[in-house]
């Protein structure tokens, strides 16, 4: 069937094309049938990408090594879960799931907002189907997932750290993410090309955007949680370029979905919300160049390939043009409104998404400083940890504090008096906290013991919120304090919701402070009946097992564990080595103690043939609160997605009432 | 190689036909013309953006005042300001749709 797939992709091509030039024709002229084309063409690439998909999902499924991809990633004796997560494996598959993923937000974003946002409609059409052309031109022309050969044996297998079960959810996730964020830049420029630069856009897009960065967090975390179990290095972010690569277009997300929140109540910062939104887009196609084109030396750069350059001319043009737009608009976007004081929370605001962008654009550079330093210089020069480390630091520590500042300075200006009595609380908190954190022996790191004080600080002013927030409820007719609560969230759900966000990152920060700062590893060659002791563990290294598993040699070290007068069982660590693929993976073993948060982690670093093995062993405070923190991240996220029916009763009125459909 | 180069034609007639069908339902419309939004509704919608804006401050100053996040000095001093660009908002609106005339008495 790749002829099927083949044509599907050429369709879905030809449909694009079609939805570019007859949507712009159609806005241009103002044709109503024309624009009404268009949109169908854009629906039905879904439908024949969707086909396309289908095919290919097939031949991983039949193990079809005709298929040069299926042979490529994919083994007989590879789990079936595995051989699904093949489809976004390798360079093709993923660029048919970017594409599989833009056509469906395309259709249901058009298909859900034609009706009270027509006008603006008939020009978002023509940049999703500009986007989708660029997407179905390379399936088609440059990396087509349908190319095939002369069935080998047997196919060459996939790589060992992707036999994972995350990689059937780290991925998707990310591509969720990058590639929701061209809902809102669709829309942006939609609203920039029409002129039609009322509120609609922002609204029309709202969810999409915090759908697209929920995703993106969460697929980073879940990433993270890979590398932490699976790749056997010991820790959870490498600064690595592909990890760089989905944590920039997050943080101008969150700078977007903060500044976009003083556009809503204040009319300002019509630029600044435009310009984030084009900047996190391009940083979602930089992090997809990233990741395939093989540019960059990484764990996640599978493979050297053709597409780079048509990727780097697309982001180019979509830059370029983007930024005419905008300049060629900015009389339109001006905004009546100034800002009435530096004492405000559209203030605090503005400081959180510069400090946001600076780290931003700090780690953009750490990420192309090589690429450039190896054009100009001929020699890559990476930057290392700890210039990532100084500027997390330096932007990450006062965006800590901004979390819990901003809740507590009221919109527009605040007085020094109403300050001194709204910080007292959280204030006195956070001293105290740092108090009897320097107490207790955190001051050997004094980053890790001001984020600790500045989180205190963080989560007294959430807890604080919620209870004045609850009380006023009450007060104002609440029969119940459950039902003061949860009136108080469904009345703000973007507001109380990115509360529960805030505590996430604050929950985050601990457990990264506490991981990273007042973390301790040792390392020992033990020969079997032979012990190493880490802070107060023992670990004595008992036996050396060897077993087969469906598609790899696996061999494990056994060890004994102790705590002072505690036995606290056993814990394995070793190696897997996989037959086909001929590759070798650490297998770490973990033991986490679920009351304090923290992981004892060993790492069999080289067996010898007389059965001593070179281990390396870490003990990782509060590591677990990051993994924690995924979960209460998503409830958060959950909780500012869910539908708000008074605010879209307030949109059907107001639609009404200029005689526009509330309704597709 | 038969059944896919066939499935793949059916394929590509669905979507003609799905691209088409607008032309195909109103072979002969009256008008063709896109129905956007005239200036007078564009500036109504604006200004009922401005009216849910200035209304949507006033009840999260209200809000906000009961938690204790701004002060009875700070509410006081806001207060006022915000009450009159709620005013104007709505009088606007009432301007637009010809119900009040503007207090100069200009039409």
């Amino acid at each position: 069937m790749p002829e099927l797939g083949r044509a599907a992709l050429l369709v879905t091509l030809g449909l694009s094309v079609y939805a570019l030039v007859a949507g712009a024709m159609a806005a241009h002229l103002g044709r109503r049938r024309l624009a009404r084309s268009a949109q169908n063409a854009l629906v039905a690439s879904f439908a024949t990408t969707a086909v396309a998909a289908a095919v290919l999902l097939g031949a991983l499924l039949r193990n079809d090594f005709s298929f040069t991809y299926v042979a490529r990633t994919t083994s007989e004796a590879l789990p079936t879960a595995y051989t699904i997560s093949a489809f976004w494996g390798g360079q093709e598959g993923s660029l048919l799931l970017w594409l599989l993923v833009l056509s469906g937000f395309g259709a249901a974003a058009v298909s859900l907002n034609r009706g009270w946002a027509r006008d603006l409609i008939v020009w978002v059409v023509p940049v999703f189907a500009a986007v989708s052309t660029f997407f179905a031109f390379l399936l088609v022309a440059v990396a087509s997932p349908f190319a095939t050969q002369a069935a080998p044996a047997d196919g060459a297998g996939m790589t060992p750290s992707l036999q994972n079960p995350y990689m059937l959810a780290h991925p998707p996730l990310l591509y969720l993410g990058y590639v929701g964020l061209t809902v809102p830049f669709a829309f942006a420029i939609g609203a920039l090309l029409s002129r039609k630069l009322d509120e609609r856009w922002l609204i029309a897009t709202r969810r999409w955007t915090l759908f697209a960065w929920a995703a993106l967090g969460i697929g980073q975390l879940l990433g993270s949680h890979w590398a932490y179990v699976e790749v056997g290095w010991g820790g959870y972010y490498a600064w690595d370029p592909v990890e760089n690569a989905a944590l920039m277009p997050w943080l101008a997300a969150t700078a977007f979905l903060h500044s976009v929140m003083i556009q809503e109540r204040r009319g300002m910062l019509k630029v600044w919300n435009v310009l984030l939104v084009i900047l996190a887009f391009s940083l979602a196609l930089f992090g997809t160049f990233l990741t395939r084109s093989g540019v960059v030396n990484s764990i996640h750069s599978f493979t050297q390939s053709a597409i780079g350059p048509w990727f780097l001319a697309f982001i180019a043009v979509v830059v370029a043009f983007s930024l005419g737009l905008v300049f060629w608009r900015v009389p339109q976007l001006r905004s009546p409104t100034k800002l009435e004081s530096p004492i405000s929370r559209e203030a605090a605001f503005l400081y959180n998404n510069l400090l946001l962008l600076a780290l931003c654009l700090a780690i953009l550079w750490g990420v192309v400083y090589p690429l450039l330093s190896e054009a100009v210089r001929g020699e890559a020069i990476v930057l290392g940890r700890s210039y990532y480390d100084f500027f997390l630091r330096a932007f990450g520590l006062p965006l800590l504090l901004l979390m819990g500042i901003g809740p507590l300075i009221a919109w527009r200006r605040a007085s020094l008096k109403s300050l001194a009595t709204t910080f007292r609380w959280p204030t006195g908190v956070a001293l105290l906290a740092g108090v009897v954190l320097l107490f207790l022996g955190a001051g050997s790191s004094v980053p890790g013991l001001v984020a600790y004080t500045f989180s205190a600080f963080v989560l007294a002013t959430i807890v604080m919120e919620f209870a004045r927030g609850t009380r006023a409820r009450k007060a104002l007719g609440a029969t119940t304090w459950p039902g003061a609560f949860r009136s108080l969230i469904s009345r703000n759900r973007r507001r109380y919701g990115g509360y529960v966000v805030h505590a996430a990152i604050v929950m985050l920060a601990i457990g990264v402070a506490g991981s990273s700062a007042f973390d301790s590893v040792a390392e020992a060659k033990l020969a079997k009946g032979e012990s190493m002791t880490i802070g107060d563990y023992l670990l004595v290294y008992r036996s050396l097992d060897e077993r087969a598993s469906a598609n790899a040699t696996e061999i494990r070290a056994t060890l004994d564990v102790r705590r002072g007068d505690r036995d606290l069982g056993t814990l394995q660590a070793g190696k897997n080595a996989y037959t086909i693929e001929q590759q070798v993976s650490n297998e770490v073993g973990i033991r986490s103690d679920r009351l304090t948060g923290e992981d004892l982690f060993v790492i069999a670093e080289q067996i010898d043939p007389d059965g001593s093995i070179y281990f390396r062993v870490f003990v990782k405070p509060l590591v677990n609160l990051i993994w924690l923190a995924g979960l209460v991240f998503l409830v958060g996220s959950l909780i500012t997605l869910w539908p708000d029916r008074r605010e879209q009763r307030r949109l059907v009125a107001r639609a009404s009432e200029v005689g526009i459909p509330a309704t597709p | 190689m038969t059944l896919a180069l066939l499935l793949a034609a059916a394929l590509a007639v669905v979507c003609v036909v799905a691209v088409a069908l607008p032309f195909i339902r109103e072979p002969d419309p009256e008008s063709d013309e896109l129905a956007e939004l005239d200036d007078d509704e564009r500036r109504r919608l604006e200004l009922l953006e401005g009216r849910d804006r200035a209304l949507a401050a006033l009840k999260e100053l209200e809000f906000e005042h009961r938690t204790g996040t701004v002060s009875d000095e700070d509410y006081r001093a806001q207060l006022g300001s915000l009450r009159r660009d709620a005013a104007s908002a709505l009088q606007a609106l009432a301007r637009e749709s010809g119900e009040v005339r503007p207090a100069d008495g200009r039409n």
